[in-house]
């Protein structure tokens, strides 16, 4: 790392806060659990408070006073502005073409965006077993664009992922679009070393800005493939105080109602 | 329709060797009807579940079964199902053969299993490995466009299993809150199970809300609590607390057998289940 001293904030908030600045007011957000639902929500609470928050469980507008640790706690429900059955998620919704952001993390990014989330290893006889692709294949084809939320590092950042859990550009060089793949694919990778974006043309993904106390070489380091970097690589604006006070407030709620313990009525 | 005990419906309606989906998606799991499986030591179950999650690990890492159709499996917000992942990747406590889909993909299944179609078709799975991993995803020509739909084998159950609010004295059930695939799930299969929080009078089920008819439902049981950890919206929220300690109970297969042996094999019924958490002080 550079001379600059570390900074006041975990990666995780600087993620967040970033991810959470690339939302805007009134948009259609299919939000993935972790990360990508706290900035999602840290979106709403800041400059985006009538951003629409889609859950896969069925929740829609919904408005959480403290973050699910689930995809589909109560509180999603009991703040929503309506809930539906899960096959109508993701065809009359999802499907039908009226997400603007789909929001997700994995356990794998490839260099074109696309996601592992299945298996480490070969698929029958995997080294690890991953939870699986859940809602996340049919978000990355149908939502307008894709956001995807991930620590880096060189095994979590691959030149090509073991397996394609959800599409990015494929192989690349418009790969994606040939294929017939509907929506517009991942267009941003926000990590703790800064942002990624698709080169245009090969939509290989290239470094285009980094933290403040993150080098160029850093990032690189942290890549599994040889990371091409933009022209101009922009120094993004560290979390405001406001910024920082908001989501420690939202995650200071969470840990309260998640360490409530819970009485059966019987 | 038969208002019963969970005992003896598990008893008459679950088979070795059936094909069996417990629904809920993390809200109304049907944890107190898995464990009464567990119990009952069935073996060689089709286990059908859109998210594998605790209720699955627990009946994958007794030995209940043999297949898993799914689309996610994992520990909500915590990590791993890790006797789901030891099944697959080290076969124990035996091989477990896997079905894998996308949440999407399985939603179009189980409404094709509710309509009676052979299949369900979505514009998905484009751009995965996953259909190279399933053979059952196959695609259609539209007649129409000529656009290529992906398809999947409609999933009719041998047996559903449901956890729900409330039923009437006449087997009438009512649905709320987060639904999932739970009426689709029901609809779908040869034989419904449903357990209760209360069964009361009259439902007073507001117009278009989730009710199954008594006529579609084959047994019904009364287990207060019965999808503890999970959570039935206007009775208990979710015990996300337990879900955190599941990650250490699980992690192990000693530690995990001790429970399921304490817990479980060693209780005659959901009610001593909870006493017996309850008496070694880590009981809701």
């Amino acid at each position: 790392m550079s001379a600059v001293p570390r900074p006041q904030w975990t990666p995780d908030e600087m993620m967040t806060v970033t991810a959470a600045r690339m939302l805007w007011d009134r948009c259609v957000c299919f939000v993935g659990i972790g990360l990508p639902s706290a900035a999602a929500n840290l979106a709403r609470l800041l400059h985006a408070p009538d951003i629409v928050l889609i859950y896969e469980s069925g929740t829609i507008g919904t408005r959480p006073r403290v973050l699910p640790l689930s995809i589909g706690d109560g509180e999603l429900a009991d703040t929503a502005t309506t809930v539906v059955p899960l096959p109508e998620i993701f065809s009359y919704w999802l499907q039908s073409g009226r997400v603007d952001v789909g929001f997700l993390g994995a356990a794998q990014v490839d260099r074109f965006g696309n996601l592992n989330s299945t298996v480490i290893g070969p698929y029958d006889r995997p080294k690890t077993r991953l939870p699986g692709a859940g809602g996340a294949p049919e978000i990355a084809i149908h939502a307008r664009q894709v956001f995807v939320v991930l620590k880096q590092s060189a095994r979590s950042f691959v030149s090509e992922v073991a397996f394609k859990s959800s599409a990015g550009f494929l192989t690349g060089y418009g790969a994606r679009k040939a294929s017939g793949v509907p929506g517009g694919g991942p267009q941003a990778i926000i990590t703790d070393y800064g942002v990624m974006k698709p080169q245009a043309g090969s939509e290989e993904f290239e470094l285009v800005a980094r933290y403040e106390h993150v080098t160029v070489a850093d990032a690189i380091a942290a890549t599994g493939w040889p990371l091409q970097v933009a022209a101009t690589v922009d120094v993004l604006q560290p979390p405001t105080q406001d910024e920082l006070a908001v989501l420690r407030d939202l995650h200071r709620r969470t840990r309260e109602a998640n360490s409530r313990p819970v009485k059966l009525p019987v | 329709m038969a208002i019963t005990t969970l005992q003896a419906a598990i008893s008459a309606h679950v088979h070795d060797g059936d094909t069996v989906a417990l629904e809920g998606f993390t809200h109304l799991i049907p944890f107190a009807a898995g464990q009464e499986i567990i119990r009952q030591r069935r073996r060689g179950l089709h286990l059908i579940r859109m998210t594998p999650d605790l209720i699955y690990d627990q009946m994958i890492g007794a030995g209940c079964a043999e297949r898993l159709t799914f689309s996610w499996g994992g520990n909500p917000g915590v990590g791993s199902a890790h006797r789901v992942r030891d099944a697959i990747e080290k076969a124990w406590p035996g091989p477990l053969a896997i079905n894998e889909h996308s949440h999407a993909g399985m939603a179009a299944a189980y409404v094709a299993g509710a309509s009676r179609l052979p299949f369900g078709m979505l514009r998905g799975y484009t751009g995965t490995d996953l259909p190279g991993v399933n053979p059952t995803i196959r695609h259609v020509v539209c007649p129409y466009t000529g656009e290529h739909i992906a398809t999947v084998p409609a999933l009719n159950p041998d047996v559903t299993i449901l956890h729900a609010q409330k039923a009437d004295r006449a087997g009438n059930v009512l649905i709320s809150g987060i639904l999932g695939a739970q009426k689709e799930a029901g609809l779908a299969a040869h034989r419904l199970l449903v357990t209760v929080e209360e069964i009361v009078d009259d439902l007073g089920a507001p117009m278009n809300a989730v009710v199954l008819p008594s006529w579609v439902v084959t047994a019904v049981a009364c287990v207060p609590g019965g999808a503890w950890p999970s959570y039935a919206r206007g009775y208990y929220s979710r015990d996300n607390a337990f879900y955190i300690t599941w990650d250490e109970i699980s992690r192990d297969r000693a530690t995990f057998t001790a429970w399921i042996d304490r817990y479980v094999h060693g209780t005659d019924d959901f009610a001593g289940f909870i006493a017996a958490l309850r008496a070694d002080g880590v009981g809701p």
